[in-house]
């Protein structure tokens, strides 16, 4: 009895990842309120009508990749792309093991590997703008960030330590675009993540970090209160494009024709 | 006695040519940034794989031409190195800037620089990669940079030492005419 509820547990993400592969929606874009500042682009951000995948790429569908493509096998990679905690979690490098599930959301990978999934399927990782476009919105609203109980709910996923196991990707519910895991899961790579050059006081001229910035126009933050989103601005803005973790994977987006 | 001299001279290019075919041949490491199958189009106009730089130490780091503020800051902390070394040493090192600027850093603007600031194209190189693929020469360097809304850069600055085969020895983000000794320091290895 236990082993057959094992086995139909098992045997439901397949036939999730079977029907929802590479699945995108649409989002229309418009004029978007970041929380940074762009100093340089004061207002409101535009954001261009894109495309986004569902839920983030999972360890089926990157093993599917590094089988097609060697050069990101775990034994393969050269070490300037990918750091050595790269795909760890695998049991080796063509299979995933016990440590990992196929739907599981694949993390330990790097912004290059990331970025070569999503090339390999015509498309991209989104911008910083498109994903925190994305990820304001909840089951019903297009923008959920003003209310302190949707802020509240986002931030209590954040203070928990990561879960011993992940769940699987598209679990939870699709916010207002249809658009699943942008909280909740794992933290996922922009295509743009270095770009975000954030100090927490840019106005000390003469300061050795304004020394390392050439021109006007750095990051600040205008919504101190929006602090989930902040975590993720300073996560992605702490790493290097070879670093991998635990709980950070990635989601592609596609320009609409 | 004079043909004798002339084959063993014959012997010895052949060799050497032999030797520096086969360095190129020799696979690239893992953790050489030449990895990256990039092209550079530099100020003369010629466009190469970025590893066609494989083979001498260099000095690398991004800039952008019409930058009113750091980046002449770069030149010149690249000149403050190479005033530290020695002729022979000279001699043995590249220094290549990269542009974050591809769309206007054209050939045409790099060799104006190179004209203005009196740079000795033996050594100094001014490239620009594709558009598409300057976020990923970044990321290879360590270096973050956003592009304004007025055509500038926000940016970090760092030259980077790299082995002749491209990999990664040392790094500084000290800009300027005075040079950070210990990156002197691991140039000066670098050329032993």
């Amino acid at each position: 009895m236990l082993l057959r509820a094992a086995l139909l547990l098992a045997l439901v993400p397949l036939a999730g990842l079977a029907a929802g592969a590479a699945d995108y929606v649409r989002l229309p874009g418009g004029a978007f309120r970041s929380v940074l500042k762009y100093e340089d682009a004061p207002g409101r951000q535009k954001i261009a009508p894109f495309e986004l995948m569902k839920r983030p790429v999972t360890n089926a569908e990157f093993l599917a990749f590094v089988k097609k493509d060697p050069r990101w096998r775990r034994d393969k990679v050269a070490r300037v792309f990918a750091d050595a905690s790269y795909l760890e979690h695998w049991d080796g490098h063509a299979a995933i093991g016990r440590k990992a599930l196929p739907a599981q959301p694949v993390v330990h990978v790097s912004w290059f590997a990331a970025q070569a999934y999503c090339k390999a399927r015509s498309a991209r990782l989104p911008t910083w703008s498109e994903w925190e476009y994305a990820a304001a919105a909840d089951e019903t609203r297009r923008d959920a960030r003003a209310d302190p109980a949707w802020r509240e709910r986002i931030l209590s996923w954040y203070s928990r330590p990561n879960p011993k196991v992940l769940p699987r990707a598209g679990l939870q519910a699709p916010n207002a675009y249809g658009v699943q895991d942008l909280h909740g899961l794992a933290w996922e790579w922009t295509d743009d993540f270095s770009a975000l050059l954030v100090s927490g006081d840019n106005r000390n001229q003469g300061d050795a970090d304004t020394m390392k910035f050439c021109g006007a126009g750095a990051l600040s933050m205008d919504d101190r209160e929006n602090y989930a989103v902040l975590m993720r601005v300073a996560m992605l803005s702490s790493l290097e494009a070879a670093n991998t973790t635990g709980n950070l994977g990635f989601r592609c987006a596609k320009d609409v024709p | 006695m004079k043909n004798g001299s002339k084959l063993l001279f014959v012997v010895a290019f052949a060799l050497a040519c032999v030797t520096s075919a086969q360095a190129r041949k020799t696979p690239l490491p893992s953790d050489s940034v030449y990895q990256l199958d990039v092209q550079l189009l530099d100020q003369d106009g010629k466009r190469q794989p970025w590893s066609a730089q494989r083979g001498k130490p260099r000095l690398v780091t991004m800039f952008y031409t019409s930058c009113q503020y750091i980046c002449p800051l770069i030149v010149d902390s690249g000149k403050a190195v190479e005033r530290q070394l020695s002729p022979a040493e000279r001699a043995r090192i590249g220094i290549t800037l990269i542009s974050m600027d591809p769309v206007r850093d054209t050939p045409k603007a790099l060799s104006a620089v190179v004209a203005k600031r009196k740079l000795d194209t033996r050594r100094w190189t001014l490239t620009s990669p594709r558009k598409g693929d300057v976020r990923q020469v970044a990321g290879v360097l360590g270096v973050r940079y956003r592009e304004l809304a007025d055509g500038e850069f926000n940016h970090t600055s760092a030259l980077v030492l790299l082995d002749a085969q491209g990999r990664v020895l040392a790094r500084t983000e000290k800009m300027g005419s005075q040079p950070d000794p210990e990156f002197v320091a691991a140039v000066k290895r670098a050329l032993r």
